[in-house]
């Protein structure tokens, strides 16, 4: 009889903590959902043109997630990606971000790299009403001017004239006042938005343009474009290209004796390693753009730390040694927004766009706050001048004076060598 | 803005980059031209050759030319199976049409992934002694940058016209597209003969794959760049001439020079594209096409 008893006492007391558990995970499902990693969804461009900057990107933010998840995550909860490789296709990103959102259900989402790989995806998280927080978009909020856009190279606020602003600058105050310019642009959204605001300056400037060409992406030798150059006899030369136009045009304008006072301007690739090291010397004297260089006035708290870690990884996964171009800001990007989410406290894209607007962060690329239309509030897109530069020697970079920041004042490391064929 | 200065040196410029179009071209004009299989990821190759030429120039600092050549029996061995591959695959069961062109497609894209997984995604040069200089006779400039290619194009191209020209295995090559069952009769094997067609194909693809990287930075998939390029110049041409492929080559390398110095470098491409279609109106047959 006591038997029985006690079998039916331990059958109903399994019972009632049976029902006690279910009832608690019914009353608060918002513990069980603690739990449940916060989605951050992207596109990026792993292959194709842009890939050498897409995985170098996403290196830096898989950096960025480990560091997040060991401090606890966001809002408690662990970080994980969702994302795609769009292979550098425009057509592949809206696409990719419909998937993110209507069927992978992510919390969050960031951009692919590059205004081509950004502007598709825009209207997409307009109509969602998302913060977008994006990464090296050239001027990609012009058109949609959407209050939740956020954008992490330093342009400034008037992304187009802010650009090349600084080679104006530079240009105008030297004593020997340059005259003439010749605008060369690769075929692309981005280098035509950099020269056309180049184009704008130099109006501004009272500089008479004596060339303004583009050319397509896939040009194998740049000797005659170089030679039609030389033949304008311009003092300024300020060319928007990528790496592969970089390379073949610095090396055209060294092999033809091409030498204004001053050569230069927003020549993607002129940050890499791989194109540092191979062109070496021939890059003496040019002032092109930069986002970070081992400047003593660059030195942000985390950035020393974060390269080294970027630096380990890199040679695993074959992308730029240095990666001091886009890596820091592929970091700062996602630091931005986790700070953000977790000061707000919830997902809320309301609140987290408002945080966002009203705040200054700090960052491994240092303080950053942003102007109205998402920009950054002051540009500091930085004027290099490459010195003193050996032939095939990659330590070089890791050291400072190698390329001296020249523009803005309050980061300049070093005087300006006027003109370009006294610091060859 | 025009000169004598201007205009000799885009007509050597032109000479200069129409030859490496060519030794870009020659793989394809056998492969395409002559045993009429759409190998459209023959580019892609040649991004291939590049990467181990830049392979052996860093880590063992040989001369990215002869790099190049010593690959040549490689990449031969590698033709040779790719076109088994597509023999058993798709010639054989007369699929090679559709099924064939998909196939090399994929190809394309698996090549990539490999040099991807293998070297990264990271944008590769090489270094040679002879790279940023530049020899100068009277006003011309002559970038060694841009000569080396072009005379490694010319002693290639002048190889494999002297070879299909003047050796058994070369006349049969060049038989092998116009009548297969002559050949059998002549006591050659028509697959034996495609598999050597398509395995020098592909060899040039290394030695244009050294001149490539010698000219530029390349990175994976930079090949796509010069499908249409490459494709222009075979059918311009006259689809399977080697002397009529030199010939579209420098004409390409040319107008691209004098558009480039004279009009706006982003008509060059319209103007190359505009000199095939005008040849194709008068000579449908290309250059040195046979109707």
């Amino acid at each position: 009889m006591l038997r029985i008893n006690i079998t039916c006492l331990r059958a109903w007391v399994l019972a009632g903590v049976l029902a006690v558990s279910l009832a608690a995970v019914a009353a608060f499902p918002s513990t069980a959902r603690a739990a449940e990693p916060i989605k951050i969804g992207f596109s990026m461009t792993l292959t194709g043109g842009l890939a050498a900057n897409g995985k170098a990107a996403l290196v830096a933010m898989e950096i960025w997630r480990e560091d997040i998840n060991k401090k606890g995550g966001l809002l408690g909860r662990q970080v994980e990606f969702v994302y795609y490789d769009d292979s550098t296709n425009p057509a592949n990103v809206p696409g990719i971000y419909t998937k993110l959102l209507n069927i992978d259900k992510v919390d969050l989402v960031v951009s692919s790299y590059g205004t081509n790989l950004i502007a598709p995806a825009m209207p997409i998280i307009m109509k969602k009403k998302l913060v977008f927080m994006t990464l090296f978009g050239l001027a990609v909020n012009d058109r949609f001017k959407y209050d939740r856009f956020f954008q992490i190279m330093p342009s400034g606020p008037e992304p187009k004239t802010d650009w090349s602003r600084g080679f104006f600058q530079l240009a105008m105050s030297q004593s020997d006042t340059p005259k003439t310019i010749a605008l060369l642009a690769t075929d692309s959204e981005f280098s035509k938005n950099a020269v056309a605001g180049a184009r704008t300056n130099a109006k501004k400037a009272g500089l008479e343009i004596v060339y303004d060409k583009t050319f397509k992406p896939g040009t194998a030798d740049f000797s005659p474009i170089v030679r039609a150059i030389k033949a304008t006899n311009p003092d300024l030369v300020y060319v928007g290209c990528y790496p592969p136009g970089a390379a073949g045009i610095v090396r055209a304008a060294n092999e033809l004796g091409l030498e204004p006072k001053m050569f230069g301007g927003s020549m993607v690739g002129l940050q890499y390693a791989a194109l540092l090291t191979k062109l070496g010397p021939q890059l003496n004297g040019m002032v092109n753009y930069d986002f970070w260089a081992p400047e003593p006035t660059l030195d942000f708290p985390g950035i020393e730390a974060f390269l080294e870690e970027y630096q380990a990884k890199a040679r695993e996964a074959g992308t730029d040694a240095l990666g001091h171009y886009l890596p820091p800001y592929a970091y700062a990007y996602l630091e931005i927004l986790g700070q953000a989410v977790n000061a707000v406290g919830s997902l809320d894209q309301g609140k987290i766009a408002d945080y966002i607007h009203k705040t200054t962060f700090d960052t491994v690329v240092g303080p950053v706050s942003f102007a109205k239309n998402g920009e950054w509030a002051k540009t500091r897109v930085l004027m290099v001048q490459f010195q003193n530069l050996e032939a095939n020697n990659v330590d070089q970079f890791h050291k400072p004076g190698k390329r001296v920041v020249l523009y803005p004042a309050e980061v300049k490391s070093g005087d300006f060598i006027y003109p370009y064929n006294r610091a060859r | 803005m025009f000169s004598i200065d201007l205009l000799s040196n885009a007509l050597v410029a032109g000479l200069l980059l129409g030859g490496f179009y060519a030794a870009v071209a020659l793989g394809l004009s056998i492969v395409f031209g002559q045993l009429d299989i759409v190998n459209i990821a023959h580019p892609a190759f040649v991004i291939l050759g590049s990467y181990v030429v830049y392979m052996t120039n860093t880590a063992l600092g040989w001369d990215p030319v002869l790099a190049g050549v010593l690959f040549t029996p490689l990449f031969f061995a590698l033709g040779v199976a790719v076109y088994r591959i597509y023999y058993a695959g798709f010639e054989r069961t007369g699929r090679e049409s559709l099924a064939g062109l998909a196939f090399f497609f994929g190809i394309m894209f698996i090549l990539e992934v490999v040099i991807i997984l293998i070297y990264g995604v990271d944008y590769r040069l090489v270094e040679a002694a002879y790279i940023g200089q530049t020899l100068r006779i009277g006003i011309i400039d002559l970038p060694y940058r841009m000569l080396v290619p072009f005379i490694t194009a010319m002693a290639m191209t002048g190889g494999i016209a002297f070879y299909l020209s003047r050796t058994f295995t070369g006349r049969a090559i060049l038989a092998v597209s116009q009548d297969r069952l002559a050949l059998e009769l002549m006591g050659a094997n028509p697959i034996r003969i495609k598999s050597l067609a398509f395995g020098i194909g592909l060899a040039t693809a290394a030695v244009a794959g050294a001149l490539l990287i010698i000219i530029g930075p390349v990175e994976p998939s930079f090949g796509r760049l010069y499908i249409g390029r490459v494709f222009a110049i075979v059918i311009l041409g006259g689809m399977g001439s080697i002397k009529g492929t030199l010939l579209a080559a420098l004409l390409i390398g040319v107008s691209e020079s004098f558009v480039q110095t004279f009009v706006g470098p982003s008509w060059a491409d319209a103007v190359a594209f505009s000199v095939l279609l005008l040849t194709l109106v008068v000579r449908p047959q290309g250059l040195y096409g046979r109707l």
